[in-house]
């Protein structure tokens, strides 16, 4: 189970009403590169793969819910007091219409989430590649979603995520060398 | 060692519509390199790790936004 | 006007933010490299540190933690605002 802590990963931070920005966000929140479809597909994963790497999978799990959150949090203060003047000037009038400012698990391109995001194929080397390219494209995502705001709260905070994509990847990285079963002969951990 | 940004030269048509971007990027970051952590790496001490996202500097790779254009040998 | 949190309340957020991440960071490593023995004197150092900082911001600012890993005054605390996203 998990045991909810009330607190955020990393302090978020956003220095200006921008809704424009948080459509383009919620790209990470229910996007098929998103923080969601990562945290579903590990801990999905985590059933059937070695025990070796069960811990892998968990905990970088349970931290994408830490970071789905930190996008949420991102999003909400982006639209919290935004006029529906603003929100429509934004491109989010048809979400207005539909939502007012609740959040929805939709890419920025307003295509609803799909568990077809989430790849599970049993096979551990086939599902740890997947994942170490789920995490290079989120971290693509990340400089993309950077290159669009000047706000230098919110790039701190999407510097963060980024960086962690790139922790993670290491970690399935070397989640595939165990699976190898070298590293006791090759003396590498 | 290595780089964290590799660098490229797109072929430009004189029919393009868009004024052409000279060099394009890409991250190469850190992981792709040491795909294994070694031990007793050096590391940030704790608030520096909190701000940068990462414990150990080698796998620290900074992103400031699209550098097209800004590659040393093209400048202008 | 409604409810506004003290300095203090940032800064304490912000220790256990900072402690959490060595955690998280260790934590991460040491299951690919469950032999590191210098890393886990180092985890349960901050492990240690963690539970100083918990302990203080439960007393100052009502329970970090949910169903029962943080103790509550009365009226029961937990569900009282601030939540993470809204500081």
């Amino acid at each position: 189970m998990w045991i909810y802590e009330k607190k955020l990963q990393y302090p978020v931070r956003v220095s200006k009403c921008d809704p424009r920005m948080a459509k383009y966000l919620i790209e990470q929140y229910g996007g098929a590169d998103g923080e969601l479809a990562a945290a579903l597909r590990y801990l999905n994963q985590r059933y059937t793969v070695p025990d070796k790497v069960i811990g892998v999978l968990n905990d970088i799990g349970t931290e994408e819910f830490a970071h789905l959150e930190m996008i949420a949090t991102m999003v909400y203060k982006l639209v919290k007091d935004a006029s529906p003047e603003q929100l429509k000037e934004a491109g989010l009038g048809e979400h207005y219409a539909n939502n007012d400012r609740a959040l929805f698990y939709h890419n920025a391109a307003g295509v609803p989430f799909s568990v077809q995001y989430i790849a599970a194929k049993g096979d551990p080397i086939a599902d740890l590649y997947e994942d170490i390219a789920a995490e290079e494209k989120a971290r693509a995502t990340y400089q993309w979603l950077i290159d669009m705001t000047d706000d230098p709260d919110l790039k701190d905070g999407l510097a963060f995520l980024r960086e962690r994509e790139v922790i993670h990847s290491l970690r399935f990285r070397e989640s595939v060398e165990i699976l190898k079963e070298e590293r006791d002969r090759q003396k590498i951990f | 060692m290595f780089t964290p940004r590799k660098f490229w030269h797109p072929y430009v048509s004189p029919f393009d519509p868009c004024k052409p971007i000279l060099v394009k990027s890409y991250s190469t970051p850190p992981s792709l390199y040491i795909q294994v952590q070694p031990p007793n790496l050096p590391q940030f001490d704790p608030h520096t790790a909190l701000c940068k996202g990462t414990l150990w500097p080698l796998y620290y790779d900074p992103y400031h936004g699209p550098v097209e254009g800004k590659h040393p040998e093209v400048e202008r | 006007m409604s409810k506004q949190m003290p300095d203090e309340y940032y800064q304490l957020l912000h220790d256990l933010q900072t402690v959490d991440f060595v955690l998280v960071e260790l934590n991460l490593y040491l299951n690919t490299h469950p032999h590191d023995r210098k890393a886990i004197e180092q985890f349960n150092f901050y492990a240690q540190k963690k539970q100083v900082l918990k302990q203080q911001f439960d007393a100052k600012f009502g329970p970090l933690q949910g169903f029962g890993n943080s103790y509550s005054r009365a009226p029961f605390e937990w569900g009282d605002a601030p939540w993470p996203w809204q500081v």
